[in-house]
C-alpha cells in the first residue's frame, strides 16, 4: 500500500505543473467559506450563515472592504496607538489572519473611493492613496481633506460617504438633544431659530480631492438632521440616503404631553433620501410613526398633535421605532445574496438606552427591500442575537452592539460591533 | 502553501482516476467557533448605615423617576454616553462636589475607567434638598457602593453657595 502511495506521489509531483492552472481556478471556486457553528451567535434568515471574521479589535466603528478583500476598520479610540485596523485573510478561510494598524486618531468614518481610503476623526477627514497592489502608500502621511469641524461632546462623530461625482458627504451631528436653552432640562424651551444649525445638525458636502477644506469650502447640503451616523450613497438612483437618530426623552422633559410609554416609543428613527437644500426638521419637528406625520416638538410649542411649520419639512422614506440608534447604512449591490436583497438597505441598529421602563430595543441589523430608492416591502430584522440576552433591561447587559456595515467583493456583508470589536461576516450559501 | 497542496491533491486525484480507482477528496474541515459567555455582574447591595434606611428607600423612588433613564436601573450607565454610578470617585468622594453635580449638572469631558462620556447631565436643582439628600444616600449605598449618608443640611449648605 505504502508503495502505491509513494508511486502516486511521485507521479503527482511530476505531473503537478500541468495541473497548476486548474488548481488556481479551483482555489477560487472551491474555497467557498463556511459559517461558524451556530452562526457565531447570530440568528439569520434561512440559507444565510455567519462567521466571526475578527475579534476584540476595540471600539470598531465603520468598516470598508477593498476590492482585493482587505478590510479597514475605524476605531473610536486608539488601541495600541492605532486608529485604523487593517485585516487580511491570507489563507482564504474567510477569516482574518493578519492584523495591522495605523493612524493616530480615533473616529468613526471610513470609505474607499477611486483608489483612496478616506477616514475621519471627530473634527477632520483624511485620505490615503492606495497603490496598484492595493496597499496604503503612506500610512503615516495622509492627505488632509477637511478640518475644523465642530466636535462638542454629543453626536460628535463624523460619518462619511462619497458620490460618483467627486464629492464627499459628512454628517455633522447636533451637539444637543433638541436645542433647548438648557440641554435635556425638564421644560426648557427651544432656541428659535436654533443657532446650532449654522455649523451642525446637517450633512455637509465637500470636494473629495481638495486639501485643507473648512466650513467655508463646503456646502450645507441638507439641514435639520440631528445625527445621521449611518449614511450611504445609493448607486441605483444616484442619491444620498441617511439614517437619523431621533431626539430623546419626550416623557422626562414634557410629561404634560407624553406618558412614559410614548416617550419610549417616540419619535421614529427615520431614513431620509437627501437632496440638496432639503430640511428634515430637527429640532423643530419630529416624525410620529403612529400618526404618520411630522409634528411640532414641545420645545417649540408642540402638544403632541400640532403640526405648524412641520408641514414644510421632509418626511422619511422609512420610519422605525424610537431610540434604536441606527449607526450603519448600506445599500446592497452584491451578487451573493438572493434577488430580494439587491439594492435594498441594511441598517445596523446600535440599540436604545432611553426606552425604560420598556425593555431596550435594537441591537440588530435590519433590512428594507428597496427598488429605485423606494421601499418595496416592510422592513424586517435580518441579523439578530448581538445583545446576547433575551431582554435588555440595562445598557451594560448588552454584549455586542452593531455599528458599521460593509460589503465584500464576493457580496458577503460585514458587521462591526463597537463594544468588544468583533466583526461578523454574513454569507449566503445556496449550496448548503 | 495552499496552492501546492491543492495542486498535488489534484494531480493525485487525476492519477488515481486514470488508474480507475476512484477515491473521494477529503471533506473540507469545518471551523469551530467559540462564543464567549456573558459574565453577568449583579449589583451587590451594600448594608446601609442604620439611620439612613428610610432615606435610602425614598431615594430609590427618586432615582428610578429621575436618574434611571440616563444612568440605567442598575447604575451601570450607557457606554460612551452616560457614565456609571458604580464606585466612581464622584459618587464615593467629596460630598460637596457630588451635591454640586446634582444642583448644577455636568458638561465637561470626564473620564471614568479610561472611558469618556459625551452626553451632558442637566442640573437637577428642581429637586428639594430632601430629595437630593435621599437620592445621593441611595446611590452611595447601592450598586455596590458604600459611603456615608448625605444630609439635607449638607445639600442646603451647597445650594446656598451656588
Ligand atoms: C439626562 C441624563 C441624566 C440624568 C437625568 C442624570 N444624569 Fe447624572 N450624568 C449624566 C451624564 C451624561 C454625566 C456625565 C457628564 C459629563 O461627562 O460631563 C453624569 C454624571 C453624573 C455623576 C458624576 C459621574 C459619575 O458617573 O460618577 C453623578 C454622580 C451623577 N451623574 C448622578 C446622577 C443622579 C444621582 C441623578 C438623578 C438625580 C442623575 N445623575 C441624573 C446624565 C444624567
Amino acid at each position: 500500500m505504502t508503495k502505491i502511495f509513494k508511486k502516486l506521489f511521485a507521479v503527482a509531483l511530476v505531473t503537478a505543473p500541468f495541473f497548476s492552472e486548474a488548481a488556481d481556478s479551483l482555489i477560487k471556486e472551491a474555497t467557498f467559506i463556511r459559517p461558524d457553528a451556530a452562526n457565531a451567535g447570530l440568528k439569520l434568515p434561512a440559507g444565510f450563515g455567519a462567521l466571526m471574521y475578527a475579534e476584540n479589535l476595540g471600539q470598531a466603528r465603520h468598516i470598508v472592504v477593498n476590492k482585493n478583500g482587505d478590510v479597514y476598520i475605524k476605531l473610536a479610540r486608539l488601541k495600541n496607538g492605532k486608529g485604523i485596523i487593517k485585516l487580511r485573510d491570507k489563507n482564504a478561510d474567510g477569516r482574518s489572519d493578519d492584523t495591522s494598524g495605523f493612524a493616530d486618531y480615533g473616529g468613526t468614518g471610513i470609505a474607499i473611493k477611486n483608489n483612496y481610503l478616506y477616514a475621519s476623526s471627530n473634527t477632520d477627514v483624511y485620505r490615503y492613496k492606495l497603490n496598484a497592489n492595493n496597499e496604503v502608500e503612506n500610512e503615516a502621511k495622509p492627505e488632509h481633506i477637511i478640518g475644523g469641524l465642530i466636535s462638542r461632546g454629543q453626536h460628535n462623530t463624523k460619518s462619511i460617504t462619497l458620490d460618483n461625482s467627486g464629492n464627499i458627504y459628512v454628517n455633522i451631528g447636533a451637539f444637543s438633544n433638541s436645542c433647548q436653552e438648557q440641554d435635556r432640562q425638564n421644560g426648557s424651551k427651544g432656541k428659535d431659530p436654533c443657532p446650532i444649525l449654522d455649523s451642525a445638525g446637517g450633512v455637509w458636502q465637500f470636494k473629495a480631492d481638495k486639501l485643507d477644506q473648512t466650513y467655508k469650502d463646503g456646502v450645507r447640503y441638507a439641514t435639520g438632521t440631528r445625527n445621521v451616523v449611518g449614511l450611504d450613497w445609493n448607486t441605483e438612483i444616484n442619491e444620498l440616503f441617511v439614517m437619523q437618530q431621533g431626539r430623546d426623552q419626550l416623557f422626562q422633559m414634557w410629561p404634560q404631553f407624553y406618558n412614559q410609554k410614548q416617550g419610549a416609543e417616540l419619535p421614529a428613527e427615520e431614513m431620509f433620501l437627501v437632496k440638496k437644500g432639503m430640511n428634515f426638521g430637527w429640532p423643530y419637528c419630529f416624525y410620529d410613526h403612529f400618526q404618520n406625520k411630522k409634528i411640532l416638538a414641545p420645545e417649540y410649542g408642540g402638544d403632541g398633535k400640532k403640526i405648524g411649520r412641520c408641514a414644510e419639512m421632509q418626511n422619511p422614506v422609512v420610519a422605525f421605532p424610537g431610540h434604536m440608534a441606527p449607526n450603519g447604512l448600506l445599500f446592497y449591490t452584491g451578487n451573493m445574496y438572493p434577488e430580494k436583497y439587491k439594492n435594498g438597505a441594511f441598517i445596523a441598529f446600535h440599540g436604545s438606552w432611553n426606552r425604560s421602563p420598556e425593555p431596550q430595543e435594537g441591537f440588530y441589523v435590519a433590512f428594507v427591500p428597496m427598488k429605485e430608492g423606494k421601499p418595496a416591502g416592510k422592513w424586517e430584522i435580518f441579523a439578530n442575537g448581538f445583545s446576547g440576552v433575551e431582554k435588555v433591561e440595562n445598557s451594560r447587559d448588552v454584549k455586542y452592539r452593531p455599528c458599521g456595515l460593509a460589503q465584500g467583493p464576493d457580496g458577503s456583508l460585514y458587521v462591526t460591533d463597537d463594544n468588544k470589536g468583533n466583526i461578523w461576516r454574513i454569507i449566503y450559501n445556496s449550496k448548503k | 502553501m495552499k496552492k501546492v497542496i491543492i495542486t498535488l491533491t489534484l494531480s493525485i486525484v487525476v492519477v488515481i482516476l486514470l488508474w480507475a480507482q476512484p477515491k473521494k477528496p477529503l471533506a473540507t474541515q469545518q471551523k469551530k467557533s467559540t462564543t464567549t459567555q456573558t459574565k453577568k455582574s449583579t449589583a451587590v447591595q451594600a448594608k446601609a448605615p442604620a439611620g439612613a434606611q428610610a432615606s435610602i428607600e425614598r431615594g430609590r423612588q427618586t432615582y428610578s423617576q429621575v436618574c434611571a433613564a440616563c444612568h440605567q436601573k442598575d447604575g451601570g450607565g450607557v457606554p460612551r454616553l452616560n457614565p456609571p454610578l458604580i464606585k466612581t470617585e464622584y459618587v464615593l468622594g467629596d460630598k460637596t462636589r457630588l451635591i454640586g453635580i446634582i444642583l448644577k449638572g455636568l458638561n465637561q469631558p470626564i473620564e471614568i475607567d479610561d472611558e469618556e462620556y459625551t452626553n451632558p447631565m442637566p442640573p437637577q436643582s428642581h429637586l428639594t434638598d430632601q430629595q437630593i439628600a435621599d437620592v445621593l444616600t441611595f446611590v452611595r449605598n447601592n450598586f455596590g457602593n458604600k459611603a456615608s449618608a448625605v444630609t439635607t443640611a449638607e445639600v442646603k449648605a451647597v445650594r446656598a453657595k451656588t
